[in-house]
Formats: structure tokens, sequence, C-alpha cells
């Protein structure tokens, strides 16, 4: 069982969260072409080792998470909000 | 074997008798012994009969490796087959007997089957597949299915009660710093250190004793000693679980035990379950949990009175049975040599016979001083005795081969091949275990997780070093920098020994007792070449039984090295997975059984709609009403009256399980506008518009209407499966994609109670229903227009003029305390009108006759253009989705599209999921499938929705098969557009 430590709820089992995928992507605009839309909707890699996934605190605070996990090991290294603003707030309150 | 109860000695209570039954025969027992110490103390020796052989099987351990005594427990639906008699405790009252026997395991017709060995070697399943030379080559499944049903009843363990499991289970949470398994010298120390240095400590146990190898030594001093530190435990605060089993260890400290909290009981107290499923969080664990004796294989190595030197020292010391009169001993190892002096002290005959030559004086002297014989250089090569052991036939070494030696008769056969580690929790985190040749075992390899382990799983032998063991697991587990103390060893080294044989002697040895391989199967796995583990384990099923090769992987490994003239770690070992011991799988579901399989969701009007006569039926979570039936109307008249009264006057339909979510903020609208495939932007306050969205592949995700209630508030409705998946997915966008947006999304779904209102009379019933009948007017609230307002009584509302049935209809939503009021205002002014209730089966009827989708038809793998819907994407902007599909493969004209479809034949009914093929082609996938079908009131026929290639264009005027092999069988169809009901629209806009 994995526990992910959400900066907002603290350290949960997986069974809380709902994985999202790559955490990587960086999806094109709206009008962007078919094949940049192709390229970031099915092109993935498949990592061994360390890899940076979206997990959503879909049973406690529904916010999404970046979260860097070991696919070997399910070692969490660190989990930070998605949204970008919400991850500047949280360090400004440390 | 002649066992006897001594009258004194052992940890039984000799003033509490216990009575249970053995085959419907009354025995009697002590309270503290185990079933097999019972039976054998009362002279039973036959107490199961094997897997595949029926050869008769006795105790052959005296714990969980347990492969002889495997019994059925209780009686009818409390059938519990395949336990251990060496683990289960007696009651008054248990009822216990043999399986896979009969009549009984002591006269088994079934031996028979003994004599057909070459029948049940290793592959026999797989080979009788293939056929079997020479009675049907290449025909192999049609003997297969003729002996199928003989073989399965012959060969098998004990049979399972048909009847549903009367226990109930609980699952349990717990946290601590420190863990332990076991509480052997090692755990015992381990836990009560960490306690010491204030962790919280849990101690799991899965006997009903703590001790471990404590308990089978007769020395007052080790008793003293034991009890201490269980009292010292106690005050310190550990928190002890006997009879719980730590079955797997999981990713962060997480592991699984199950407690047997009734099993051991008379009266089963109500309030308590019969196990409980915890799942402890560790920050630390300590594994000791001990090691097993190994078995040596060699012929008939499985006859009743043949068991492991350290089970007889365990019946002895603790349960106060000497299991024989005339022992022999072989062993390879130093361990059997205090199980000696105490079986002689205890009035037996003990001779010793050992492999190794080389024995120390010391010990040789004193052996003969307590009247124990030593013979040494020799090993068992066949146990001697038709049913029950009455000898043994030695063997001395020669080189690599073995030639026979000494007959020694005894009644009582113990073996000592060496011992396991056991390291099985340990590998369930992917250690690999290393193989140590000095003492012919595997020990615990690395582990990256925060897991150590101590005692003789670790490889320490003596008591005092498993203590030392212990103290130093606790302080590692604290984080502190402790080198491990050294193992002393045995004193003198162990002799690898696995197998006793003469080549060319084609007999039975039993590599794994509990699924009958034998030493020739593993040759035989070799021969036909499955040489790597992996392959052995599944061709011969060796460690595939209830034990999963506790007592014979390492000797299998063995036998296949020397085969491979390799060494055992260079054929590698395969990994443990849990459960270490079998688990119930009422304990894995707990109390999610039955109605609390899943949760049940109930809209504000269930106990209306029921009241009202509602038959209900699950829509995902929902409980939903079906249809409203009248005295004496079936499924099928019901919902035919309910659809045909909404097209004449109206009904009423509860649509509370609609997902309905609040978007709102400064952006809402451009939020909607990217992603519904049509235009939200100028969507004008006090307006609904049906929407379309799709996923990023292009697909059709969910339909919904959404309502502009104010410039910066939307309630969007979704369709009842998907609410929860479209909530998820614009969290994702807003947080993830956009987090520029400023917009709010929540799931007010459980906030509102809704219902649909449709048919010709609908806006005259409600008109009644509201404050202000004027509201409701044909030029205040025009098709697809929204309200505010309010209900006879003071219940706000909102309503919407939106219809699924093609009639004129609307939706009101009143909040959900409000849901039950409404109904009965709305009842009031219909049920006089003659208006009728109506549940999902005529819902479905209303939208399949106007060819509306719903998730039959939206099922992930439809594009919008398929579905017949493709007006309503946009070419002016971009939204989610417009991109891919664009893709060709999405956009061919040939790919299947929506279609209505009637039966050639108007009298004749067709099925849902049924196939659309061609005339003189029905095979394959065919042209299409049927997703939907009803009877239709207003066509007067049966209808369906489907898909077929190239849409209704490509197949009007012909004729198509519905194909449905397994239930009606083919059915000639017509294809027809989707709209089969007033396709213009015209009556919901009256
Ligand atoms: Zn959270």
């Amino acid at each position: 069982m994995i526990r992910i430590p959400c900066p907002f709820c603290g350290v949960r089992d997986h069974s809380e969260f709902s994985y999202g995928g790559d955490g990587s992507v960086q999806y094109p605009a709206l009008e962007a072409s078919s094949q940049d839309w192709h390229d970031a909707v099915f092109q993935r890699d498949n990592i061994c080792g360390m890899q940076t996934e979206t997990w959503q605190h879909v049973n406690g605070c529904r916010m999404w998470l970046l979260v860097e996990r070991d696919t070997m090991t399910h070692e969490i290294r660190s989990v930070r909000p998605a949204q970008t603003g919400l991850t500047t707030a949280l360090e400004a309150i440390k | 074997m002649t066992a006897t109860r001594l009258n004194t000695g052992g940890r039984i209570d000799r003033s509490r008798r216990v009575t249970f039954s053995w085959d419907g025969k009354t025995i009697e027992g002590f309270e503290g012994d185990t079933l097999a110490s019972a039976l054998m103390a009362s002279g039973q020796q036959i107490l199961g009969r094997s897997f595949k052989y029926h050869r008769p099987r006795g105790v052959m351990s005296a714990g969980v490796e347990e492969s002889g005594a495997i019994v059925t427990l209780g009686e009818g639906a409390y059938l519990d087959p395949n336990v251990k008699a060496t683990t289960q405790e007696v009651f008054s009252g248990l009822s216990a007997k043999g399986q896979n026997a009969w009549p009984n395991v002591r006269c088994d017709a079934g031996a028979v089957l003994g004599l057909f060995g070459r029948f049940f070697s290793a592959g026999f399943y797989y080979k009788t597949f293939m056929g079997l030379p020479p009675f049907e080559w290449g025909r192999g499944t049609g003997i297969w299915m003729q002996y199928e049903k003989l073989i399965r009843k012959a060969a098998g363990m004990g049979e399972a009660s048909r009847a549903a499991d009367p226990d109930h289970y609980d699952h349990s949470h717990a946290y601590c710093d420190v863990l332990v398994v076991g509480s052997g010298p090692a755990g015992l120390s381990a836990a009560l250190a960490a306690a010491k240095k204030g962790k919280d400590v849990i101690l799991i146990e899965q006997d009903f004793e703590l001790g471990g190898d404590y308990l089978n030594q007769s020395d007052p001093v080790v008793e003293l000693k034991r009890a201490t530190l269980v009292d010292a435990l106690k005050a310190a605060g550990v928190r002890i679980m006997t009879r719980t089993t730590a079955f797997g260890l999981y990713d962060f400290g997480t592991a699984g035990l199950l407690e047997r909290v009734t099993d051991h009981l008379s009266v089963k107290p109500l309030h308590q379950p019969r196990q409980r499923f915890w799942t402890v969080r560790a920050e630390s664990t300590i594994l000791a949990t001990g090691a097993l004796e190994r078995l040596v294989a060699f012929t008939n190595n499985d006859r009743p009175g043949v068991m492991t030197a350290n089970a007889a020292r365990s019946y002895l010391n603790r349960f106060g049975v000497l299991p024989g009169q005339d022992i022999v001993i072989t062993t390879n190892n130093d361990s059997v040599y205090r199980t000696a002096v105490d079986l002689v002290k205890a009035g037996a005959k003990v001779t010793v016979v050992d492999l190794r030559t080389e024995l120390s004086n010391t010990l040789l002297n004193k052996m003969s001083q307590v009247g124990v014989v030593v013979k040494t250089g020799l090993a068992p090569l066949k146990a001697l005795g038709r049913k029950i052991v009455s000898g043994v036939q030695l063997a001395r070494p020669n080189g690599t081969q073995w030639i026979a030696d000494d007959v020694l008769s005894c009644d009582l056969l113990l073996v000592s091949g060496g011992w396991s580690p056991v390291v099985n929790l340990q590998s369930h985190r992917g250690s690999k275990p290393i193989w140590n040749a000095k003492d012919a075992c595997f020990l615990p390899g690395k582990c990256n997780d925060n897991v150590t382990m101590a005692g003789s799983a670790a490889g320490y032998w003596q008591n005092d070093d498993c203590e030392a063991s212990g103290l130093a697991a606790a302080s590692l587990a604290m984080g502190e920098d402790v080198k491990p103390p050294s193992a002393v060893g045995w004193e003198r080294p162990l002799k690898p020994l696995y197998e006793v044989r003469i080549a060319g002697q084609k007999t039975k040895s039993f590599v794994d007792p509990q699924h009958d391989v034998t030493a020739s199967d593993v040759r035989l796995a070799h021969q036909e070449g499955f040489v790597s583990v992996e392959h052995l384990k599944r061709y011969t099923t060796l460690g595939m039984a209830t034990d999963q090769g506790k007592m014979g992987n390492i000797i299998g490994l063995a036998l296949m090295a020397d085969a491979l003239g390799k060494e055992i770690p260079d054929v590698g070992t395969t990994r443990f997975r849990p459960p270490y011991t079998p688990i119930a799988i009422g304990a894995l579901a707990g109390r999610n059984t039955g109605e609390h399989f899943k949760p049940l969701r109930r809209t504000p009007m269930h106990d209306w709609n029921l009241k009202h006569g509602a038959t209900m039926t699950e829509a995902g979570l929902w409980h939903r009403p079906w249809y409203f039936a009248r005295p004496g109307e079936t499924l099928n008249e019901a919902y035919i009256r309910e659809a045909t009264t909404v097209r004449e006057t109206l009904g009423i339909c509860d649509v509370s399980s609609l997902g309905k979510i609040a978007v709102q903020g400064p952006d809402a609208s451009e939020f909607l506008n990217r992603i519904y495939t049509n235009a939200f932007a100028k969507l004008p306050v006090g307006k609904a518009r049906y929407g379309i969205m799709l996923r990023d592949d292009g697909m059709v995700m969910d339909d919904g209407t959404t309502w502009r209630l104010s410039e910066n508030s939307f309630l969007m409705t979704t369709t009842t499966t998907n609410a929860g998946k479209v909530m998820v997915w614009l969290e994702e966008l807003l947080q993830l994609r956009w987090p520029e947006l400023r917009v709010h999304v929540s799931s007010v779904s459980d906030q509102w109670g809704g219902v649909s209102i449709a048919g010709p009379k609908a806006r005259t019933a409600i008109a009644s229903c509201l404050e202000d009948a004027g509201v409701i007017a044909a030029e205040n609230l025009p098709f697809m227009g929204v309200r505010k307002t309010t209900l006879k009584g003071g219940i706000d509302c909102l309503i919407a003029r939106i219809s699924f049935s093609g009639e004129l209809a609307y939706e009101i939503y009143v909040s959900a305390d409000h849901g039950e009021a409404m109904m009965d205002l709305l009842w009031d002014a219909a049920k006089p009108m003659g208006g009728c209730l109506y549940g999902l089966e005529a819902l479905g009827t209303l939208r399949i006759e106007k060819g509306h989708v719903t998730g039959a038809e939206l099922d992930g793998r439809v594009t919008i253009d398929d579905a017949g819907l493709g007006q309503m994407a946009s070419t002016k902007k971009a939204f989610i989705g417009s991109a891919l599909r664009q893709r060709p493969e999405l956009t061919r004209s040939d790919r299947a599209q929506l279609v209505g479809i009637f039966p050639k034949n108007r009298n004749q009914t067709f099925n849902g999921g049924a196939l659309l093929c061609e005339k003189e082609n029905v095979k394959g996938f065919g042209e299409g499938w049927v997703t939907a079908v009803t009877h239709s009131p207003a066509l007067g026929h049966w209808i369906g929705l489907g898909y077929v290639t190239g849409g209704h264009a490509a197949w009007q005027n012909q004729t198509l098969i519905a194909s449905d092999p397994t239930r009606a069988g083919e059915i000639e169809v017509e294809i027809v557009s989707p709209h089969m009901f007033d396709p213009k629209g015209e009556r919901m806009h009256g």
C-alpha cells in the first residue's frame, strides 16, 4: 500500500487517491494541430525509475497533485499541488 | 506409531477435558491440545488421504507446514475444508473429519488410483489434452472430456460447502512504531527491547501461545524465562495478538494480518466476527518468523509414522504425547540430539541414524550415557510398512550412489533434513534470499524496506543467539548503528541431504507430499525440458498446494540442480507471494457483502416512489424506479402503459440521480465553451442548452443539458453513471491545464431533487402547482427556457423546459428536503388528469422511439458523428477533442453509425446485444450491433437502436439479420432512421 503525503491533508493511503497519468505532459493549445495533440495524448515513455505522475486526492481534498514516484520501488520523492499558484501559496505560508 | 499420552508434562491442562468428534467418533483431548496432538494421543494414525494417489497420511509436522493431517471441520454451511490439524485448537463440540477419501481415510476406495501412478505423473493434464498414446493419438480432448469428471472427483482436496458463508468477518486497522512478527526467543526479546525504548509495539503470533521454540522445551528454567519475558512485555504495554498470522508484507511498512477470533471457541459470541482482517502500518518491521525443519526424499517418506524430528519434540514437551515407543531418528545435523534425549527420558527406545561420520566423542558418550543408540554414515532409503511405518531400510553413500544397508524396525521414523528459515514475508517485498551452502538453506537477502530479520529466520540456530539477534534487530529497527551478532551455527557442520535412492529403482519418494509431487516427477520435468524453476513449478505443481512449498521447495530445487549438474543458487528460487497461510475469502470481503458490497444511493424521493408502487432497479450505485405496476401487471404491460400515458396525457419520473455540477465564476462560460463541442459562450441567462463533451482523443465522453442561471453561474447536468467521472475531469482541466480560468466547480447532485413531467398535459398539471401559474405559460417559458420560481407552499424551485421523451416536458428541481413535498403536489395534480408515474423502462421506450442516445450508445468507442450528432460539433471554435476527432480513422464514411431497427415481420421481437449481419454472411463481428430494444406503443411493434457500418443510408431497403445465437437465434430486421417517432420534433415544441 503506497502512502502519499498530500500537501493539504497529510500522509494518506493510496486508496484515497486516484491515479491520473503522466505528469510531464504539456498539453498543446486547443487550436493546435492533430499531430501535436496526437503526441500529447498517445506518446508515453515507459519509465523504469523516477517519474512524475498526476494523482487526485479524490476521497480527500480533491486536489490534483504532481507526484514523483519510483516505478520500481514505489518510493515517493516529492508531492506538490498541480496548480502552480497553490504551490507558490504553500511556499509562502511555510 | 503407537502414541501415548503421558501422565505428566506438557502445557495441556489435564483438569479440563475436551470432547470432540472425529469421523463421527467421540474423542477426548485436553485444553491446550491441537487437533493433531489429541488425535495422536487417542491412537488415530491415518488422518488424511493424499491429493492424487489417495495414499494414507498421518501427522508429519507440528505446525503450518503440515502436509499430512489436513482435515475438514464443521458441518453444513460451516464446512471448512483443508484445515491443518496441527494448528487447529481442540474445543468441546469440534467436529472434524477426514477428506479426499471414501468411505473414510482409513479405508479408502480411491487408493486403487495409486496403482495407476503413471496417469498422474508430472504434466498429466497437459499430455492428456494433447492426446495420450496409445489410446488416442492426437485426440486428447475427447478422452479428457470423458474422464475429467472422474479425475476431478478422485483427485483433490476437501470439498467446500455450497451454501453461502454464514459467518461474519471484520476489517480493522492499526498503526505502530515497531511490528514484531513471531514470539519465539528472537521475537520476544526484540519486542521487549523496542518497548523499553518507548516504542509503540505490536507483537504478532500465529500460535495460541507466546514462546515459539521455548514451548517445545521441557526445561523449567526455559519456561521461567519465557514467562518473565511475556510478563515484561505486558507491563511495557506491548499490544499482543495471538492466533494472528501476518500473511503478507506490502509497500510502506504495511502488513496484512488475519486474526482468528472465534475459531477455537465452542460457543462463538454473537458480537464477535469469526476472523478479523487487519491492515497494520508500521514504521519498522521485525520478522522473527522462525525456521521449518525439512524432510528428505526417500521411498514411502509419506507413510503415517514419518514426521520431522522437531515435531516429535513438540508433541512430547508441549502436548505430553509420546508419539512412538520404538523410534528411529535420521538426520544430517545436530538439532535432533536434544529430541533424542527427551524421547528416551520419556521412556522410548531411540536410535539416531546420522549421515555424518565425524561426530565428537563428547556427543557420542553423552548419548550412550542416556541410552540413545547412534549409528553413523547412514540415511533412510525406504520406510517399511504397508499402511503404517513398521521399520526403515537404511543406505550408505558410495561415491555419488547409495548402497542398501541394515533394516531397523520402528514405530516412528523421525527425519531431519536441515532447516529452512521462513523468509517468505521478506520475499513478498521483492528481496531475493541468498543460498548458504554451509547450512544448506536460503538466508534473508538485502531488503530496501525497513524490515529486519531476527532469530532462526535469519540463520541463528541456538536460543541464546536468537535472543541476541532479537535485541540487535530492535536496535536496527530504531535506526541505531548496530552490528548483528555473528551466528555460532551448528557445533558440527550439517551434511546436505535431499534424496536417498538407488538408481534405476522406481519408487515413490515425495518432494511435495501435499500435491503428491515425487522426486521422479522433478526428473521427468527436467527430461522434458522444464528446467527453469518457474516451469518446474507449473509443470509438476511443486509448491502450489496450500502450504506453498514450505516443505518441498528446497528439495525440488536440489533435485533439479542435481539433474542439471548445477549448484542450487544457480537454479534459482521462486518468489514467495502472499498469503503465507490460506485466508478465507470471507475475511478479505469483511463486511462488504450482500447489501454492503457497494454503497446504495437513494434519491430524495426514494421512499415516496416505493410508497407509490415502484419496482426498483439499479443504475450504477443508485436505486431508481423501474416501473410502477398496477395490480396484476407485468413489467411489459406496465412500461407500455406508462409510455402510452406519457404520449397521451402526462407522466412523472424521478430524475434526481442525474449528475449536477455547479459551474461558477467570471470565466465559467469560457470554460464551458472549451469543454462542450457546441457554442456556450453566448448562452443567454435563463436558457438551457444540450451539450456533448468529448475526451482528448475525440471520442464522446458524456452529454447533458447545462442551464445558465446568472451571468457567472451555471448548473451542468450529466448522465447518472458519468457524474463522478465528469466532475474529476473538470477538476483536472481547471487545476492542471487551465489554472488561469477563474472558475469553481462543485458537485451538487445530492443537493437537488429532480423530476421530469412529460406529456401534452404537463403544462396544465404544473401550472396548478405553482404559486404564479403564469410563469409556465409558453411565452414566459419557451422551449429550453429556465426559470426560478415557487411551488405552492413556498417551495423554491428551478423549472427548465427540456425534453428527453420528445413530448412537451419540464424538469423541476427543488432542494432535496422538499423532494417528497414536490412529488405530492405534482401527483395530486396529475392523477385526476389521467397521468401516471413512470420508471426507467418507459423512459427508455420514449427515448428509443426518438433516437436519443444514452450510455448504451455512448459506450466510449463512438465519435460524435457515429452517434449522429455531428452537427453539434462547432466548426467555428476549438474544444477538447476537436483536433483528434479529425483523425482519418475516425472520419471514414463506413464507420458504424447510429440507426433505428425494425423487425421485418413486425410481430417479432429481437434482443439488445445481437450482432447485425448480412443475410448470407452471419459470422464474425458482422456489420453492426444492437444497443437497445423496446416495444414501441407509438409504432405498435418492437423497435431498436444500434450501429451499422455506413449508417442508415448504406442499408436502406435491405434486410439484415439480428444474430443472437445463444438466445433468440436469427431475426430478419430492417434499418431505418434513428428518429423513429415524430422526426420533426413538433410535439415538444407544442
Ligand atoms: Zn488532500
